[in-house]
């Protein structure tokens, strides 16, 4: 049967099996690599996307609950040519090592953000507690999380000391 | 180096056999093992006074080549594996070229294009191949000029580069480096002793590069394995029983034989694989046949438990082989204060965050082989032999994969993919692993147990050291078929080989089981039990991890018997230069005088290795506090010093120790394989917990000490040993209880410290 999903602002007819869980559907039929296939249990946070502007496990929602829902990947945060900011603060404090979880964080970490564009480092760290890192890398992404609160808060007093 | 490397002559390093005595002996031969020096098959030494790799392939144009634009192309037998070698490689060819980095393409092990540099393990890969890669270039950058010189009809040495990739004489004339090297041969092997450039004229290395791999990772780029999509491509899933060591029972292929989108069952021998058209048919038709029952086929019996008595008690029951290590008789004044104590590791999983992953495709009798496993030239070998065809049929590429840590489940699902591409030829066959699979299969870190016993004179120098270490081998690589699950599936069988230690200079369950201190009538013993009861082989660091751990430990538990501080009894003991303004550094930069000190609740604590007693020195200081109800131990600062020899990529030491420091809290405060009686217990995350947000450190800073020019002495491994120490040490000193038995896990300080 077909399913139409609509991801990062585009839509999409599918012809799959509804209990697919939208992971395979964003890796193997919409060819995007941001999610990646960690666990399967929703234990480790690789797979993060948001669905509705909220972050959720790809690889524990069918494809056919999330019809006609908004779903957002890493791909639409920014490009290599345009990074969005978040992005851009994991680059400048080089904010992984394997970099095989570092998608899911993004997508995990652009969800607190969206919701509170300041948040302390408790809240920071209480937020990011079901995404797993094996290399090691949490005190880089804690600080490259910081920096974009940081960058934002920039340049928002820009925009604000603008005539 | 050597004028603060320790006396080791008066030290009778004895390491099973005449050969290794001579060896360790001899000051020439005091050099780490070729190809990643984990075992693998490794390359053939052919040019033995050529430097790092450029032993085994001296040809210039196996790793540099410059096309007529002036583009370098630079090819490695190592891997990216996430800790930055592919910039840092870079960087070394850019510098000792003198181009523009952005003007280097780096090319990673691939058996049709690249030196075979054996495996990218052991903290290798800036010794064997970065130092390879700046002579090579030495070299290259020496043809050049000469080349120009003749060109301009000058004495060599008037020639000159300015970092812009044009040679340059005086008088303001230039030549571009592809005009010159057109006229030129790159295959000539390399001169022994080709200028390098001079430190104080360093323009790449030592500089904190972007890391060349990290944008595509946070933007959904194409950087795994992973994320290849090759055309007709189809998914794989391999079936086995839960756990390696156990078999399933008559798995019910009927039914899936007949899902719609299967396109064949694999079933040759004990290997039984499911292909389909779509990823998740091939999930569907694995849970199907899993729901088999399954029977425990061979090895010795597992631990009975986590417990360091149940570990103890699992290697004790095996039979042993003694490997002495160190023994050295000194004249030595009484004992005031004597120490005896036991210490253990659980068996550990290397916990790739992806399940390991391979495309296999075989096409006109060639079988390609896509993999992310540390040894691409050995997964060649295993596949050649397992699929019965010529090496020189078998290509394999590297592409990256999740971070592995040592050997995770990488060489057996390239093997996997192969045996399925081989059923079905013609379509490109992706295999992923799944979770329970990555935890069940992999080959874990070896439990381990040591054994010390420590005395101090009376004018707090140590007069005795006794060290005796349990160990499985930590070097199961697979170079044949014997080596993978699936040759140990086929018909007839490839017989798993049997366990063979690492000789020391660099051991595995004997590694730094040898104190760099000076410690009188020191005497060590490895205990190696080839017998596995559960399937290891090399999870990073080897036994480094709990030889530090023990050695510094007990190091610690001897100062508070004789009231002396952590830093002085180190440096007391401590005559190489180097390590002791490693510990200098560390003890500085956390301001070690004006610590915190133990208070029932808030302590610090510090420890200090050289990796192998050759490679990076690291310290390691850091500050906890416990929660008495709840033994939770929180790190509030962590400081690392490291001397890795001149860093290519300070940013990248900082990244790797970090994340090493970071890593070993997990595995040291948290993390057992558990076992039910006949098969491993730990198939997810909540089985198998690791260190989340909540329980990292507040802060973590690391000092790279600045060595111009110093030899590559590689980074990756050296602050596992360190920070496990330093965590139990800092815990000591909180509460007064000495942890022996790893994970330093809250149950077990809330047992240990009583009720609140």
């Amino acid at each position: 049967m077909t399913v139409t999903i609509t991801v990062n602002g585009t839509d999409h007819t599918l012809d799959v099996d509804p209990a697919t869980p939208l992971l395979y559907v964003l890796r193997d039929d919409l060819e995007l690599n941001g999610a990646k296939y960690g666990c399967g249990l929703g234990q480790c946070g690789a797979c993060t996307v948001h669905i509705d502007g909220k972050p959720a496990f790809s690889c524990l929602t069918p494809v056919g609950a999330v019809a006609g829902r908004r779903i957002r990947t890493v791909e639409g945060l920014g490009s290599t040519q345009a990074p969005g900011l978040l992005q851009q603060a994991f680059e400048t404090e080089q904010a992984a090592q394997c970099g095989y979880c570092i998608a899911g964080m993004l997508m995990r970490a652009q969800a607190l953000l969206d919701r509170n564009p300041d948040p302390d480092e408790a809240q920071i760290r209480a937020h990011m507690q079901t995404n797993l890192c094996r290399c090691g890398t949490h005190m880089r992404i804690l600080r490259a999380i910081r920096r974009a609160v940081a960058m934002r808060k920039g340049i928002q007093a820009a925009q604000e000391a603008r005539p | 180096m050597s004028p603060t490397m320790f006396p080791l002559s008066r030290r009778g390093f004895l390491t099973g056999g005449a050969l290794t005595v001579s060896f360790a002996l001899a000051p020439k031969a005091f050099a780490q093992l070729a190809g990643g020096g984990e075992g693998g098959a490794g390359p053939a030494v052919v040019a033995p006074d050529l430097k790092g790799s450029l032993k085994s392939s001296p040809w210039l144009d196996a790793w540099i080549r410059i096309d007529a634009d002036g583009q370098a192309t630079v090819f490695t037998g190592k891997v990216e594996l996430g800790q930055g070698i592919r910039t840092a490689l870079l960087q070394v060819a850019a510098e000792e070229l003198d181009i523009p980095p952005a003007t280097v393409t780096l090319v990673t092990a691939d058996t049709d294009r690249t030196p075979d540099e054996g495996l990218t393990a052991g903290s290798h890969s800036m010794q064997d191949s970065g130092t390879a890669i700046q002579n090579a270039a030495a070299n290259v950058r020496m043809l050049l000029a000469a080349e120009a010189a003749k060109i301009w009809d000058l004495p060599a040495g008037q020639v000159g580069t300015g970092g812009d990739g044009r040679l340059h004489a005086p008088g303001g004339r230039t030549l571009s480096y592809g005009e010159v090297a057109a006229r030129l041969s790159l295959h000539v092997q390399a001169m022994p002793d080709a200028p390098l450039r001079r430190p104080s004229d360093y323009r790449t290395l030592g500089r904190a590069l972007p890391r060349v791999d990290i944008p595509a990772k946070l933007t959904g780029g194409a950087a795994y394995l992973h994320d290849m999509r090759l055309p007709g491509m189809l998914h794989a899933r391999v079936v086995r029983g839960p756990s390696a060591g156990t078999g399933l029972q008559s798995p019910d292929l009927d039914t899936v034989a007949r899902m719609p989108g299967v396109v064949k069952i694999v079933w040759q021998g004990g290997f039984l694989a499911v292909v389909a058209e779509r990823q998740w048919t091939a999930i569907q038709a694995l849970r199907h046949l899993q729901r088999a029952t399954y029977a425990r086929t061979t090895l010795p019996p597992l631990p009975a438990d986590g417990s360091g008595d149940a570990v103890a008690a699992t290697l004790k029951a095996l039979p042993a082989r003694d490997i002495p290590i160190m023994d050295t008789s000194d004249p030595a004044g009484p004992a005031v204060h004597s120490v005896k104590a036991r210490y253990t590791r659980p068996w550990i999983s290397h916990g790739s965050i992806g399940p390991s992953c391979a495309i296999a495709q075989y096409v006109d009798g060639t079988m390609t082989v896509w993999t992310h496993s540390q040894g691409t030239f050995d997964v060649r070998r295993v596949v050649a032999e397992l699929v019965g065809l010529p090496p020189e049929k078998v290509h394999a590429i590297h592409a990256e994969g999740a971070g592995c840590y040592g050997q995770n489940g990488a060489d057996d699902v390239a093997a996997d993919a192969a045996v399925i591409a081989k059923a079905l030829p013609g379509r490109p066959i992706r295999l992923q692993w799944m979770r329970e699979q990555e935890f069940g299969w992999e080959p874990l870190g070896p439990g381990m147990m040591t054994e010390l016993e420590a005395e101090l004179g009376a004018d707090n120098r140590i007069v005795s050291w006794r060290h005796a270490v349990w160990s499985n081998p930590h070097n199961n690589r697979p170079v044949g078929a014997g080596g993978v699950l699936a040759g140990n599936e086929a018909d007839p069988p490839f017989p798993a080989p049997e366990g063979k230690p690492i000789p020391m200079p660099e051991g595995d369950g004997s590694r730094n089981s040898n104190p760099l201190y000076s410690f009188a009538n020191t005497h060590v013993v490895y205990h190696f039990l080839k017998d596995m009861p559960a399937r290891v082989s090399a999870l990073r660091s080897l036994g480094a991890h709990l030889n530090v751990f023990s050695i510094e430990s007990m190091l610690d538990e001897l100062a508070a018997a004789a009231g002396i501080d952590p830093l002085a009894i180190r440096l007391d003991h401590m005559r190489d230069e180097r390590a002791r303004e490693v510990m200098q550094a560390a003890a500085d930069r956390f301001g070690w005088p004006t610590r915190v000190k133990g208070d029932g609740r808030r302590g610090c604590g510090m420890a200090f290795a050289r990796y192998k007693n050759l490679g990076a020195y690291c310290a390691v200081a850091m500050e906890v506090e416990i929660d008495r109800e709840t033994g939770r131990t929180m790190v509030h600062r962590a400081v690392a010093a490291v001397d890795c020899g001149q860093p290519a990529n300070p940013d990248g030491v900082r990244n790797q120790i970090e994340g090493a420091l970071v890593q070993s809290l997990s595995w040291t405060g948290h993390e057992a394989v558990r076992f039910a009686a006949d098969r491993r217990a730990s198939f997810d995350w909540s089985s198998y917990p690791i260190l989340r947000f909540d329980d990292v450190p507040g802060s973590v800073e690391v000092v790279v000490m600045d060595r111009p020019g110093a030899p590559f002495l590689g980074t990756a491994e050296a602050a596992q040993g360190p920070s496990a120490a330093a965590l139990a040490n800092a815990i000591a000193d909180a509460t007064g209880v000495r942890l022996r038995d790893m994970p330093l896990s809250p149950d077990r300080l809330k047992a240990a410290l009583g009720p609140v």
